[in-house]
């Protein structure tokens, strides 16, 4: 299996994690879901660093973002698919 | 005239401390239980350790000088020095604590002195009384304890007994021998830090598989770091064993939420959780931090007890849940404190924790922490990421991992010194 850039853990998922070093903007990423190994392509919008995150699709502020199928805080600003997704535009719902 | 020693277990006329007698055994050759399927199998049901005079088995045959208080670090630290072979254990406190906090301080040094992987202890303290509280915790045991009180003596003679009792000590556990122990006697801690997004995906499900396989076969097991179960405390409180416990998992989180959190709080802990280390990594909220820590404890294990900070566990053999700090050194010394005798600790960003009683065996998922700083890392499961490696692959490397390093093989934490000993403190002294 070639290697993958991006591993997204379910389907549900809004976002994905690079798991490469140097990703760089405009690569045809090769995304896997880890819960049943399947895989799609995505382009990434920016040089983002291993372990950061991406958008999976075009979210809007205010909205749920979904990891491991759960939410994992909201949008605070919008986000485009295949941008980088981290504390500048997502933030807890909690404190 | 030198202090007169707060004596058990032990009798200070040589002759009563006998060698014990036996067959040395070698732990096997690294390569060996890899080397064929078969041989593998059969190896990964057992492991050599030291049998105590209660019936646990520890990992490590350490010899402790264990201060009561600040006051008595020196004096451990220079019987440590006089006498090769023993360890002093300095730490920050145990002045004018009262109540739960001091209860806590001696939960802890009791455990720790009672830990399996030490032999026998030395208690050190400014003042009899509470330093014979101590020795008579750790002396429940069996194992050899012995105090000295530093008033009224000084240091100089204090240091000068307690070296005598330490080379008899450590002579007498160099000779104790390793027996053949089955699996089910480890008990296994984990907890993980500078924790990012690739320890969600591999390392953290690494140690869930171990669990997974080994809880089945008896052994016990331990999480915690209340504070990182924040944004995860639904799946957490849905793991008891069964709705009781369940409910008070839940009530020991939210107190904390409450007491702790929402009594300390400044605009948020934006600043704490997640750390600048997971915002490196790549994490963004505690809710994406405490779901990829919740990870540890695999698909099938239900935690079936909640555990005080440094609290032994009492309900049998399984997983239990111990209320902590999320900061490594103070849960791994309290989850030691409570028995256990190796911990597994995954990490991204790549923390360099260790202990000074028990091994802390590192796994990362992170390709980078591994180019980077592989000196400490003991299992790399970096294979997850780029799918060459099963998350069940992974667990059964950490498991022959753990058997290895319970044969004696130093984990990269203790070939590089790490000895972080850090007591938990709940509120200000008197």
């Amino acid at each position: 299996m070639t290697i993958p850039h991006l591993l997204v853990h379910e389907h549900k998922d809004s976002v994905g994690v690079v798991v490469v070093e140097n990703l760089k903007a405009g690569t045809e990423m090769l995304a896997v879901v880890t819960a049943d190994n399947s895989s799609f392509s995505l382009a990434s919008r920016a040089d983002i660093p291993i372990g950061h995150k991406v958008a999976l699709k075009d979210i809007a502020k205010g909205d749920t973002i979904w990891k491991y199928g759960q939410d994992i805080g909201k949008a605070v600003a919008d986000i485009a698919k295949g941008a980088h997704v981290h504390v500048h535009n997502v933030k807890t719902k909690r404190w | 005239m030198a202090s007169a020693p707060i004596v058990a277990n032990f009798s200070l006329n040589r002759n009563k401390l006998k060698p014990v007698k036996g067959r040395w055994i070698e732990a096997p050759s690294f390569k060996a239980p890899m080397r064929r399927k078969r041989r593998a199998d059969a190896a990964m049901d057992h492991f050599y350790g030291w049998r105590r005079e209660n019936g646990r088995v520890g990992v490590r045959n350490h010899v402790v000088l264990l201060p009561l208080d600040d006051l008595s670090n020196a004096a451990c630290e220079a019987v440590a020095n006089n006498i090769k072979g023993t360890m002093a254990l300095p730490h920050a406190y145990g002045r004018l604590q009262f109540g739960a906090d001091l209860d806590l301080h001696f939960r802890t040094l009791i455990g720790t002195g009672s830990n399996p992987n030490v032999a026998a202890v030395i208690v050190i303290g400014i003042e009899d009384s509470w330093t014979k509280v101590v020795v008579e915790g750790i002396a429940k045991t069996g194992k050899p304890v012995v105090g000295f009180g530093i008033e009224g003596h000084g240091d100089i003679a204090v240091i000068a007994k307690a070296s005598y009792v330490a080379k008899e000590f450590v002579q007498w556990a160099t000779e104790l021998q390793r027996e053949k122990c089955d699996i089910a006697e480890l008990w296994v801690s984990t907890k993980c830090g500078e924790s990012d997004t690739t320890t969600g995906l591999s390392s953290c499900p690494t140690v869930g598989n171990m669990y997974d396989k080994l809880i089945p076969k008896g052994i016990y097991g331990v999480f915690g770091e209340t504070s990182e179960i924040t944004g995860a405390e639904h799946l957490c409180k849905a793991r008891a064993a069964n709705p009781e416990v369940g409910e008070r998992w839940y009530k020991m989180w939210k107190a904390y939420q409450d007491d702790v959190i929402e009594a300390h709080k400044t605009s948020d802990l934006s600043d704490s959780q997640p750390t600048k280390g997971n915002i490196a990594g790549g994490l963004t909220t505690i809710e994406e931090k405490a779901l990829g820590n919740l990870e540890k404890i695999g698909r099938e294990c239900k935690y079936i007890d909640i555990l005080e900070p440094a609290e032994a566990p009492a309900r049998g053999p399984g997983l239990y849940f111990m209320d902590t700090s999320s900061a490594a050194a103070e849960c791994v010394t309290l989850m030691a404190a409570g028995g256990y005798v190796v911990h597994t600790f995954p990490t991204g960003q790549g923390n360099v924790i260790g202990n000074p009683i028990i091994p802390v065996i590192k796994i990362t998922g992170n390709p980078k922490t591994m180019r980077t700083m592989p000196e400490h890392i003991d299992v790399d499961v970096s294979g997850i990421l780029r799918r060459d490696l099963t998350i069940p692959e992974a667990g059964d490397a950490l498991i022959a991992s753990i058997l290895r390093t319970a044969n004696g093989r130093l984990t990269a934490a203790e070939a590089l010194g790490h000895r972080e000993f850090v007591m938990t403190k709940l509120y200000r002294s008197a």
